[in-house]
C-alpha cells in the first residue's frame, strides 16, 4: 500500500516538474504540439513516461527494501549454499518480474507501431507541396508550380495554411542537415543524394521556430527557420505576393540601393527576381523585406541588423559563407533600405 | 589427470620457490625492463593509468563546453574551438577512455589473476597493443594541441567529414586514430578470449567461471565482430579523402548512408562493449558484499550472451531520422526493446542477490547503488528512444545527450569507480580512504544528476546537441547554468578521488591478501600480486573458489619454475591439457608498434607511406617472431611430443 | 627444518605434452581469432559492395566488367595449392624436418605464383579505383585480399628461412601447421571474393 502511494506521489511530482519545464506558448518544444503529428508523439511520450516512472519507483522500492532489511555491520562469512527452497521462491519472483517486463515491452511496442503507422496516414489527402533543401547554414524553401514563372523560392521561412496536410520534399545541397520543428513534427535528416517526404499538418495559427538538428559544421548553431501557419486565405495572399518579382524602387535612395546591389558583389551569390542578380549560392532575396529574420533566424529583420550583417557577417556568424562587404555608409544605408522595401 | 596424494613435487621451501619464480618471471632491471616487459599486471596498470589520464583530459574538455554553454550568446569559445572540443571530448571518452578502460585495461589486469594463470595468453601482443593504443592517443592529442583536432563529431558523418567539406588534416587524424585504437582492442580481444578459453585453472569449468570473466569474454567476442566495421568505414573515409575513391560520394555512385550503417553496425555494439564489463563488475561486487554466491548465475550468463547477440541487431535505431522504410524502423524498434529483457533479468537477479544476502556496505557498494540509480534512468529513456516517432523528436537533442551519459556513466563509470575501490587494494596492497571516498561518491553522484538530468528537459524544449551557443529568447540559459554548476561538482569529485589515490597509495591502510573476504581467485594471492601471480597454481572447486574450495583443495604441481612454463587447459571443463612456454621480455613489440605508428601517421600525408612503411614493420615483426637461442633451448628442454 | 614436510593434495601435470596441434594449442585459437576478425572484414566489404549496387541502375556503371582470364588462373592455382599445403601441415604435425622444408619451399613458390598473377588481375579490372564507387569498392576488395595473401606469403618465407637456419624446436612445427591453416583461410576467402569481383558485375 505504501508503495502505491509513493508511486502515485512520484508520478505526480515528475509530471508537475516536466510540465512546468515545458516552456511558454510558441516556444520550440515538443510538449506544446500544434498539429496531429506532434500531438500523437506527445501522447506516446506520456505513455512511456508514466511506465518509466513506475518502473523506476518499483525497482527502487525493492532495492531500498533489500538495503534496509538485510544490512549488517560486519562482514559475515559467505553463504555458499543458500537455502534451496528460498532460492526457488526467489526464482519464481524473478520469472514473474521478467514476464511483466515482456508484457510492458509489448505495450510500448504496440503503441509505438500504431503511432508510426499514423505518421504515414496523412498521405492520401491532397497536400500543399513544399520543397526544403539544407545548405550550410540556411534553408532553401520552394513552392513548386507547373508554371515556372509562378515558382516561389524563399529562405528560412515556411508559410503553411492551417488545417491542411503539407508534404515537405526534402534534400540537401551539401552535407547532412536535419529539419526539426518540434511543435509540429519530429525531425527528418536531409541527406545529399537522397530525397524524402515528410508529412504534417498545423492546426493552430502561429509562428513556430525550428532548427537544424544534425551537426553540419561551423554554424550549425545558427541554422534556424520559422514555420508561419496562417489561415488559407492569408497563405494564398502571401504566396501570390511571393510569386511577383521584386518591386521597382520608388525613390532615389531605393534606386541607389538597387544599383549597389547590382554592381556590387551581392549578385555573385544571391537572386533578386526582376534585377540582374540571379545566382543561387545564397538565399533568394526577392522578398527579403517580408521575412521575420535574417541569417537563418540569427537576427531580427530590421535596418540595424541588416546593415551589420551586410558589412561584417563574419562577426555575427563566424565561418559563414558570406564575405565581409566594406562599403560607404551611404551605399550601405541605400542597400539596406532597398532590401527592406522588397516585401 | 588424477589427483594424487604425494609429497610436494615442487622442490624447495616456499621462500626459495618464491625467489626462483621471481627471477623467472621478472623483467630486466630499470629502463630496459620498462620497454621490454610482457607482464600483464605492468601493462594492465599502464592501460589503467593511461585510460584514466584520457578520462581526465576528456573531462577538462567537458568543463570547457559547460562553461561556454553556461549562458546564452557566450563568447568564451568560438565555434571552431567548440566544434573541435566536443569532437575531441566524444572521441577521447569513447575510443581512448571507455573501451580501453572497461575492456582492455580491466581485463588485461584482472582476468589472468581471476582464472589463476601466470600470465595472459600472447603477452607480447599485449605489450604491442598497449603501445599502439597510447601512440594513437598521443597522435590525436598532439594534433589537437596544434589546432588540427577533428571537428566533425565523434562519428564523423560524411559528407561533412569528406574531402569536400573538411579540407586539411583534421578528419584524417580522427580516422587514423580509429585504426590505432581498434587495432589495439582487437589484439586484446584475441588475447583475452584465448586466456579465458585456455588458461583457466583446472576445475574452473565454464559453469564455474566468474561473471566478470563471462562479461569480458562476451565483450571480447563483440569486439572481434564489431570493430572491423568501423576500421573499414574509417579506412574508406581516409581513402575518399586521400586517394580520391568515391565510397561516400553520391555524385559518383557512392552513398552517405553506407557510412552510417557501417559506423553504427560497430557503434551500437560499442555501447555494449562498454556496458557489459560494467555488468560483470556489478555482479562481482554484489556477490562479495552480499556475502553469498550470485543469484541466478545461469540467467546472468545467458543474459550477457543474449545482450551480445541482440546488440548487433539494433544499430538502425541511431538512424531512424534518416527516413528509412517504416517496416525496417519497426523491426529495429522491436529489437531495441527486446534487449531490455536480458537487462531486466540481470537487474532482477542482482536485486534477488541483495534481497537474500547479508549486505555489508563498503565504498564499492556505494557505486553499485549509484549504478542502479543512474543506469536505470538511462535504460528507461532508452525505451523512449527505441520508439520511432518519439525518437524523431528527441534524436540529436540534449535529451539524447542526457540519455547516453546516463547509460554510459551509469553503466560504465559508476561500476568502474566501484571496481577501482574494490581492486585498488589488490593492485597496490593498500585500501583507499573512507572519508575522501564518500566525498568522491556524493559529489560525483549529485554533480552528475545536476549536470545531466536537466538535459532531458532541455532536449524536449528544443535544444539540439552540438550547438556552440543559443539565443537568449530560447530561455535555455538558467537550466544550462545549473548544469555547469553540476559539472563543476563532478570536477571536484574527481579531484577528491585523485587526492584519495595519492594519499592512500602512500599511507593507506595495508590491505592483506583478501580485505573483502571475497571468493574469486585473484584474492588468493598476496596484494600486490608477485610477478608470477601465484606461488601454488590454484585449482577451482566452485564458482567462488576461495569460499567453496575444500580445505585440502589440490594445487597444481609439475609446472617448471625455472623457466616460464604455463599450464594450458581444455576450453569446456578446464582439465589440464598441455604445458607451454610463455614468452619472455623483449623490445620487439615496442619497436613494431613504433614502425606501425610511422606507417599510420605517414599514410595521412602520403599513400606511399604504406609501401615504405611496411618494410620496418616486416623487419620488426620478423625480429619479434625469430626465436632467441635461449628461448629455443628452454623450449627444447621441456619438449615432449604427444605419443601417437 | 628438513623434517617439516607439508602434506597437501596435488594435481601433478609434469607429464603433459608440450607440442600439440590443432585446437589444443594456443596459437590455433589465436589464428582463429585473427580469421574471425578478417573474415568479418571481408564479409562487410562484400556487404558494402552489394549495398552500393542498390544505389545505381546499371552495374558496373559505365565500365566494362573485369576480364576473366587471370582471375580464373589464380583461382586454379589457389585450389591446387591446397594439396602441397595439406601435405606440409601433415608432415609438420609428424615433426619430419626434411619434408617440412620441401613443403615450405613449394608453398613459397606457390605464393609467388599467386602474387604475380594478382598483378595481372589488377591490370585486367578494366577500371581505376577513382573512376566511381563501383571501382573503389572493387579495388578495395581485391586489395584487402592481396594484403592477406602477401602477409601469409611473407610468413611462409620467414618460416622457410627459419627451417633452414634454425633454431628449430617443436613450437616451430606448430607454427608451420598454423601457417597452413591460415593459407586455407586465404584460399577460402578468395572464392567468394573472386565470385563477387568477376561474376557479380556480369550477373547483376
Amino acid at each position: 500500500m505504501r508503495a502505491s502511494k509513493y508511486l502515485r506521489w512520484g508520478c505526480f511530482a515528475a509530471v508537475a516538474m516536466l510540465s512546468a519545464c515545458g516552456g511558454r506558448q510558441n516556444q520550440q518544444t515538443m510538449l506544446h504540439p500544434v498539429g496531429p503529428m506532434s500531438g500523437r508523439i506527445e501522447s506516446l511520450w506520456w505513455f512511456i513516461f508514466v511506465i518509466a516512472v513506475a518502473v523506476f519507483v518499483i525497482v527502487w522500492i525493492f532495492l531500498a527494501g533489500a538495503a534496509a532489511k538485510r544490512k549488517v555491520q560486519e562482514q559475515l562469512p559467505p553463504d555458499v549454499y543458500p537455502d534451496p527452497s528460498y532460492e526457488q521462491k526467489l526464482l519464481r519472483r524473478v520469472m514473474v518480474a521478467t514476464g511483466i517486463t515482456v508484457i510492458v515491452l509489448f505495450a510500448i511496442l504496440g503503441h509505438s507501431v500504431i503511432t508510426s503507422k499514423y505518421m504515414n496516414s496523412l498521405q492520401s489527402k491532397n497536400p500543399v507541396s513544399i520543397q526544403v533543401y539544407g545548405h550550410q547554414w540556411w534553408w532553401e524553401v520552394q513552392y513548386p508550380n507547373p508554371d515556372v514563372s509562378q515558382w516561389v523560392t524563399t529562405a528560412n521561412e515556411i508559410h503553411v495554411p492551417v488545417g491542411v496536410p503539407v508534404v515537405l520534399q526534402t534534400g540537401s545541397r551539401d552535407v547532412i542537415h536535419s529539419f526539426w520543428a518540434p511543435n509540429i513534427h519530429g525531425k527528418r535528416d536531409l541527406i545529399p543524394g537522397q530525397s524524402s517526404a515528410l508529412w504534417f499538418q498545423v492546426d493552430k495559427e502561429g509562428t513556430y521556430r525550428g532548427q537544424c538538428a544534425e551537426f553540419c559544421g561551423h554554424q550549425h548553431a545558427h541554422m534556424a527557420f520559422y514555420i508561419v501557419a496562417e489561415t488559407p486565405e492569408k497563405f494564398q495572399a502571401w504566396l501570390e505576393q511571393q510569386k511577383k518579382p521584386a518591386p521597382e524602387p520608388s525613390n532615389d535612395v531605393l534606386k541607389h540601393g538597387k544599383e549597389v546591389l547590382e554592381k556590387g558583389t551581392c549578385v555573385m551569390c544571391h537572386t533578386v527576381r526582376g534585377t540582374n542578380a540571379g545566382s543561387r549560392l545564397g538565399p533568394d532575396l526577392t522578398h527579403v523585406g517580408s521575412r521575420l529574420s535574417i541569417a537563418a533566424g540569427t537576427l531580427p529583420n530590421n535596418a540595424g541588423s541588416l546593415g551589420g550583417w551586410i558589412s561584417d557577417p563574419q562577426a555575427i556568424k563566424p565561418g559563414v559563407r558570406m564575405p565581409p562587404n566594406p562599403m560607404s555608409s551611404e551605399d550601405l544605408q541605400a542597400l539596406v533600405a532597398y532590401l527592406q522595401s522588397l516585401k | 589427470m588424477s589427483t594424487v596424494d604425494i609429497v610436494s613435487a615442487s622442490p624447495g621451501t616456499d621462500a626459495t620457490r618464491h625467489e626462483r619464480l621471481k627471477d623467472t618471471w621478472g623483467d630486466p632491471p630499470g629502463i630496459r625492463g620498462w620497454f621490454t616487459t610482457v607482464n600483464h599486471k605492468r601493462i594492465g596498470t599502464r592501460y589503467i593509468i593511461t585510460a584514466f589520464i584520457f578520462f581526465l583530459l576528456g573531462g577538462i574538455l567537458a568543463v570547457l563546453m559547460r562553461l561556454q554553454l553556461a549562458r546564452p550568446e557566450n563568447h568564451f569559445l568560438n565555434p571552431d574551438q567548440y566544434n573541435q572540443i566536443f569532437t575531441m571530448h566524444g572521441t577521447t571518452m569513447m575510443f581512448l577512455f571507455a573501451v580501453p578502460m572497461m575492456f582492455e585495461a580491466l581485463s588485461v589486469y584482472v582476468i589472468p589473476l581471476m582464472v589463476g594463470a601466470r600470465n595472459i595468453a600472447f603477452p607480447r601482443l599485449n605489450a604491442f597493443s598497449y603501445y599502439i593504443y597510447v601512440f594513437g592517443g598521443i597522435m590525436l592529442w598532439v594534433a589537437f594541441v596544434y589546432n588540427t583536432g577533428p571537428d566533425v563529431g565523434w562519428f564523423a558523418y560524411v559528407p561533412l567529414s569528406g574531402p569536400a567539406y573538411t579540407p586539411g588534416k583534421r578528419a584524417d587524424f580522427w580516422a587514423q586514430m580509429i585504426t590505432f585504437t581498434e587495432l589495439s582492442a582487437l589484439a586484446v580481444a584475441v588475447e583475452i578470449s584465448v586466456t579465458i578459453m585456455k588458461l583457466r585453472a583446472p576445475g574452473m569449468s565454464l559453469n564455474r567461471m566468474p561473471m566478470f570473466c563471462w562479461s569480458e569474454f562476451v565483450t571480447a567476442l563483440m569486439v572481434i565482430f564489431a570493430m572491423p566495421a568501423v576500421m573499414l568505414s574509417s579506412t574508406m573515409l581516409l581513402m575518399d579523402r586521400l586517394v580520391a575513391t568515391h565510397f561516400f560520394n553520391p555524385a559518383e555512385g557512392g552513398d552517405a548512408l553506407l557510412y552510417q550503417h557501417l559506423f553504427w553496425f560497430f557503434g551500437h555494439p560499442e555501447v555494449y562493449i562498454i556496458f557489459i564489463p560494467g555488468t560483470g563488475i556489478v555482479s562481482t561486487i554484489i556477490a562479495a558484499f552480499s556475502r553469498r554466491k550470485i543469484f541466478g548465475y545461469l540467467g546472468l550468463v545467458l543474459s550477457t550472451v543474449a545482450t551480445g547477440f541482440i546488440g548487433f541487431g539494433v544499430w538502425v535505431h541511431h538512424m531512424f531520422a534518416t527516413g528509412l522504410p517504416q517496416l525496417s524502423d519497426n523491426f529495429f524498434t522491436a529489437a531495441s526493446l527486446m534487449i531490455v529483457i536480458p537487462t531486466g533479468v540481470q537487474f532482477f537477479c542482482w536485486i534477488a542477490t541483495l534481497w537474500s544476502g547479508k549486505l555489508h556496505f563498503e565504498l564499492p557498494m556505494w557505486w553499485i547503488g549509484g549504478f542502479f540509480f543512474v543506469f536505470l534512468i538511462g535504460g528507461l529513456t532508452g525505451l523512449m528512444l527505441a520508439a520511432v516517432p518519439l525518437d524523431w523528436q528527441v534524436h540529436d537533442t540534449y535529451f539524447v545527450v542526457a540519455h547516453f551519459h546516463y547509460v554510459l556513466l551509469g553503466g560504465a563509470v559508476f561500476p568502474l569507480f566501484g571496481a577501482i575501490y574494490y581492486w585498488f587494494p589488490k593492485v597496490t596492497g593498500r585500501m583507499l580512504g573512507e572519508t575522501l571516498g564518500k566525498w568522491h561518491f556524493w559529489l560525483f553522484f549529485v554533480g552528475f544528476n545536476l549536470t545531466f538530468f536537466p538535459m532531458h528537459i532541455l532536449g524536449m524544449r528544443g535544444m539540439p546537441r552540438r550547438i556552440y551557443t543559443y539565443p537568449v529568447e530560447m530561455h535555455w540559459g538558467t537550466v544550462n547554468a545549473l548544469e555547469t554548476l553540476g559539472a563543476s561538482l563532478m570536477g571536484l569529485a574527481v579531484l577528491a578521488f585523485l587526492a584519495n589515490v595519492v594519499k592512500s597509495y602512500r599511507s593507506g591502510v595495508m590491505a592483506g591478501a583478501n580485505p573483502w573476504l571475497a571468493g574469486t581467485l585473484e584474492w588468493g594471492t598476496s596484494s600486490p600480486p608477485p610477478n608470477y601471480n601465484f606461488l601454488d597454481l590454484p585449482t577451482a572447486g566452485g564458482r567462488e573458489p576461495l569460499w567453496e574450495n575444500a580445505p585440502d583443495q589440490p594445487v597444481v604441481t609439475g609446472v617448471r619454475e625455472d623457466i616460464r612454463a604455463v599450464l594450458v587447459t581444455k576450453p569446456m571443463d578446464a582439465e589440464p591439457d598441455h604445458l607451454t612456454l610463455s614468452p619472455s621480455p623483449t623490445i620487439w613489440p615496442f619497436l613494431a608498434a613504433l614502425a606501425v605508428t610511422a606507417l599510420f601517421i605517414g599514410s595521412i600525408f602520403t599513400p606511399w607511406a604504406i609501401v615504405w612503411g611496411s618494410v620496418p614493420i616486416a623487419v620488426t615483426l620478423i625480429g619479434w617472431f625469430w626465436p632467441t637461442k635461449k628461448e629455443s633451448e628452454n623450449k627444447k628442454g621441456m619438449e615432449k611430443w604427444e605419443k601417437k | 627444518m628438513g623434517e617439516e614436510v607439508i602434506k597437501r593434495r596435488e594435481l601433478y601435470v609434469g607429464d603433459l605434452p608440450t607440442v600439440v596441434f590443432g585446437h589444443r594449442s594456443l596459437i590455433w585459437w589465436g589464428t582463429i581469432g585473427m580469421m574471425a576478425i578478417e573474415g568479418t572484414m571481408f564479409a562487410i566489404v562484400i556487404g558494402s559492395y552489394f549495398y552500393l549496387r542498390t544505389r545505381t541502375t546499371d552495374w558496373p556503371p559505365g565500365l566494362m566488367p573485369p576480364a576473366l582470364l587471370w582471375g580464373i588462373l589464380n583461382t586454379v592455382v589457389f585450389l591446387l595449392s591446397v594439396v602441397p599445403n595439406q601435405i606440409t601441415k601433415k608432415v609438420a604435425e609428424k615433426g619430419q624436418l626434411g619434408p617440412v622444408r620441401i613443403g615450405l619451399v613449394v608453398m613459397c613458390i606457390v605464393g609467388v605464383a599467386n602474387l604475380v598473377i594478382r598483378v595481372f588481375e589488377f591490370a585486367s579490372l578494366n577500371c581505376q579505383w577513382d573512376a566511381n564507387a563501383y571501382a573503389s569498392i572493387l579495388w578495395f576488395l581485391i586489395g584487402l585480399h592481396t594484403v592477406h595473401l602477401a602477409t601469409d606469403w611473407t610468413d611462409t618465407v620467414v618460416l622457410t628461412v627459419l627451417f633452414f637456419t634454425g633454431p628449430i624446436e617443436g613450437k616451430r612445427y606448430m607454427d608451420v601447421s598454423e601457417n597452413s591453416d591460415y593459407w586455407y583461410f586465404v584460399v577460402l576467402t578468395w572464392l567468394p571474393i573472386w565470385f563477387v569481383i568477376y561474376f557479380a558485375p556480369r550477373l547483376l
